[in-house]
């Protein structure tokens, strides 16, 4: 026995560290026909792994302090070794991020991927979602410009639009009643410390989630079903490393391309990733003509733009923005269908989610602008066909004429 | 049908909404070039001698400007003015209560002014200034009306005044036309402006240049290592049917 294995032996005794190694790298069997929507998983944990570690160097030169906030940024931008790269990876990737995510759950909701027995697997992807929106939210106000602060003002009073408790609320959200130097250091606390361990501990468990049920396909079969008799090995299974470590690095590499693309030559995307607005430093005297969020959520601001107030209340507004989201951690009970993947789904399906994501980028896209009229009704048309999209699944799923699924995956 | 065709119809008024939302006069488009260093140098030394009295750069440190092909000794005895030494930032006298007493409000640190407001507008707003007796400082600007900032380098453009034309019931701004000629012709002005424009918009982000520069070595870099990625990951897989 060589020295490694001795050492290995003498770890495992104390450590399960080669039966973890097994169970989610070498011998956990992924299916062999994974297609291009499949690299965005890997992504976004290496986005993750990203904003955290130039996260860390940002908080070595930044300050917390509504005097200090706009000056350390450009501090770091200037006078910080290598801070305009450690800064523009940082704002790339929360755009990335969410790049990333989108289209990761957007193959979910081809491939139903959140179909049984993976519905677990679905609501801590969703909660992850959740979880990076606050963390994007939270972080946006750090900059301290102006669409930082006004931007921050406008979210924080949705929760005063709640009846009854709001105006409370949304003190106890601040801790002030303007956004203001309390509310940085919560917001930075919070941003720095507590969404990054909830992130990290629900991805943990997505992953998890994952390795207990095994990975679904672009066929929506289950390759558990046919295992090989004597080694009990799925058929079509291949072990994910070293297969697919190999595969994703390819796709790593094609996205630090595109990811390196913008940071070194477009780093503001147009305004679309760093707005022009927010290098003006905040000035609570001076509201902005025109505040939009950043693109990532324009869809959900567009929805409660689109809801009219009712009895001089914003909260019908909020409520349509909320349940938006809710909606889709139902996606799991809401899907009747009998089959999973768009591939072997009916006519009615495909319709519904063309239409839905021509209403969600739509709804993004309007969430840019300012309101006009010609806007607010199109909008409102967006909404309406985002919510039939999942109320009238239960129906339209049933009723949809799908194709017989296939004994094993194809290519 | 016919909602999928009023759906299209929706659609594709898409555009037209998004023209409608942008506003304000035209600008000129400004003549940015960041590689050419006299340029830069005759921007920074008409922002020294004519902004930096009023206005700060506060993140900006005067030793920045060796990255313009200056020496630190060429820095101290033409630009440096309001600082002891190069390492310094460019701040100035002038305390923000006094300055909003003065002017009605402070005014704005120009670090990266050229990012907030963008460089065409910047260069169209230095050479929109015109007459206009109604404001306290006997001057008002055709992209930014009713500014409390006075035409500073009036002594050197001259005295515009505006030609109105009519459109509908009300009057609006054709074009300026010179009425005092000052120390330069326009074409001078234009160029002197140009100058200045282009050295915003450098201080607004100095590290741009190698930026780009390290951003094609990066590129060149993924693309040899996709390249070995691609053959590893065809190697591993040739088993695999």
């Amino acid at each position: 026995m060589s020295a490694m294995q001795k050492l290995m032996g003498w770890v495992d005794d104390r450590f399960p560290l080669t039966a973890t190694y097994k169970a989610h790298l070498s011998e956990y069997y992924a299916p062999k026909n994974f297609n291009f929507w499949y690299f965005f998983g890997s992504l976004a944990l290496l986005v993750l792994v990203m904003q955290i570690v130039t996260g860390i160097f940002l908080t070595m030169n930044y300050k917390p302090d509504s005097e200090l906030a706009f000056a350390s940024v450009e501090y770091i931008m200037r006078d910080v070794d290598w801070g305009w790269l450690i800064r523009y990876m940082h704002s790339t990737g929360a755009s990335m991020f969410f790049v990333v995510v989108y289209l990761h759950m957007f193959r979910g909701l081809m491939y139903g991927s959140y179909r049984k027995p993976r519905e677990l697997i679905w609501i801590f992807g969703m909660l992850i979602y959740l979880a990076l929106m606050a963390e994007a939210f939270l972080g946006y106000l750090l900059p301290w410009g102006q669409m930082s602060f006004w931007g921050a003002q406008v979210i924080v009073n949705l929760f005063a639009a709640v009846p009854f408790v709001g105006e409370d609320l949304s003190v106890w959200i601040r801790g002030d009643y303007v956004i203001s130097d309390a509310t940085l250091n919560r917001f930075f606390a919070f941003h720095v410390i507590a969404l990054p361990l909830v992130l990290i501990a629900l991805v943990a468990v997505h992953l998890v989630a994952l390795h207990e049920v095994g990975s679904n396909n672009p066929d929506g079969i289950e390759i558990k079903k046919k295992k090989d008799p004597v080694t009990h090995i799925p058929l079509d299974g291949i072990p994910f490393h070293p297969y697919y470590t190999v595969k994703d690095i390819v796709g790593v590499i094609v996205f630090l391309m595109v990811f390196s693309a913008i940071v070194f030559f477009g780093p503001t995307m147009g305004g679309y990733f760093l707005e022009s607005n927010n290098f003006i430093p905040a000035d609570p005297f001076k509201t902005p003509p025109h505040i939009a969020p950043l693109w990532y959520f324009t869809p959900f601001y567009a929805i409660l733009r689109a809801v009219p107030p009712m009895f001089g209340s914003q909260f019908p507004g909020v409520i349509a923005m909320g349940m938006s989201i809710v909606l889709i951690f139902f996606l799991p009970w809401l899907d009747r269908g009998k089959v999973k993947s768009i591939r072997y789904r009916g006519p009615i399906y495909k319709i519904m989610l063309a239409l839905f994501v021509v209403s969600f980028v739509g709804l993004g896209y309007l969430g840019l602008l300012p309101p006009s009229p010609l806007a607010t009704t199109i909008a409102r048309t967006f909404s309406v066909i985002y919510f039939l999209f999942f109320l009238l699944m239960p129906w339209y799923t049933t009723i949809d004429k799908t194709k017989p699924e296939p004994e094993r995956v194809t290519g | 049908m016919k909602r999928l065709k009023n759906f299209l119809f929706l659609l594709a008024l898409i555009p037209v909404i998004a023209s409608a939302s942008e506003e304000g006069p035209p600008l000129d488009k400004a003549p940015i070039n960041l590689s050419d260093h006299e340029s830069l140098q005759r921007g920074a030394r008409v922002f020294v001698n004519y902004c930096l009295n009023c206005h700060s750069a506060a993140s900006m440190r005067y030793s920045r400007m060796e990255d313009l092909g200056l020496t630190e000794n060429q820095i101290k005895e033409n630009l440096m003015f309001a600082a002891e030494k190069p390492g310094e930032t460019m701040t100035v006298g002038m305390n923000k209560k006094d300055a909003k007493a003065w002017f009605g409000s402070a005014p704005p640190d120009l670090s990266v002014i050229a990012r907030a407001r963008g460089s065409d507008w910047l260069y169209t707003y230095l050479r929109s200034f015109y007459r206009d007796d109604s404001r306290p400082t006997g001057w008002n600007n055709v992209v930014f009306d009713k500014v409390a900032m006075p035409h500073v380098l009036w002594s050197l453009q001259g005295e515009m005044v505006p030609h109105y034309k009519k459109e509908g019931d009300h009057e609006v701004i054709d074009r300026l036309e010179l009425a005092k000629p000052g120390s330069m012709t326009l074409a001078e002005y234009d160029a002197m402006v140009g100058d200045l424009v282009n050295y915003l918009t450098w201080m607004g982000e100095p590290a741009q240049l190698q930026r780009k520069e390290i951003g094609l070595f990066v590129l060149a870099f993924l693309a040899v290592f996709f390249v070995v990625a691609y053959y590893l990951k065809k190697e591993f897989w040739k088993d695999i049917h």
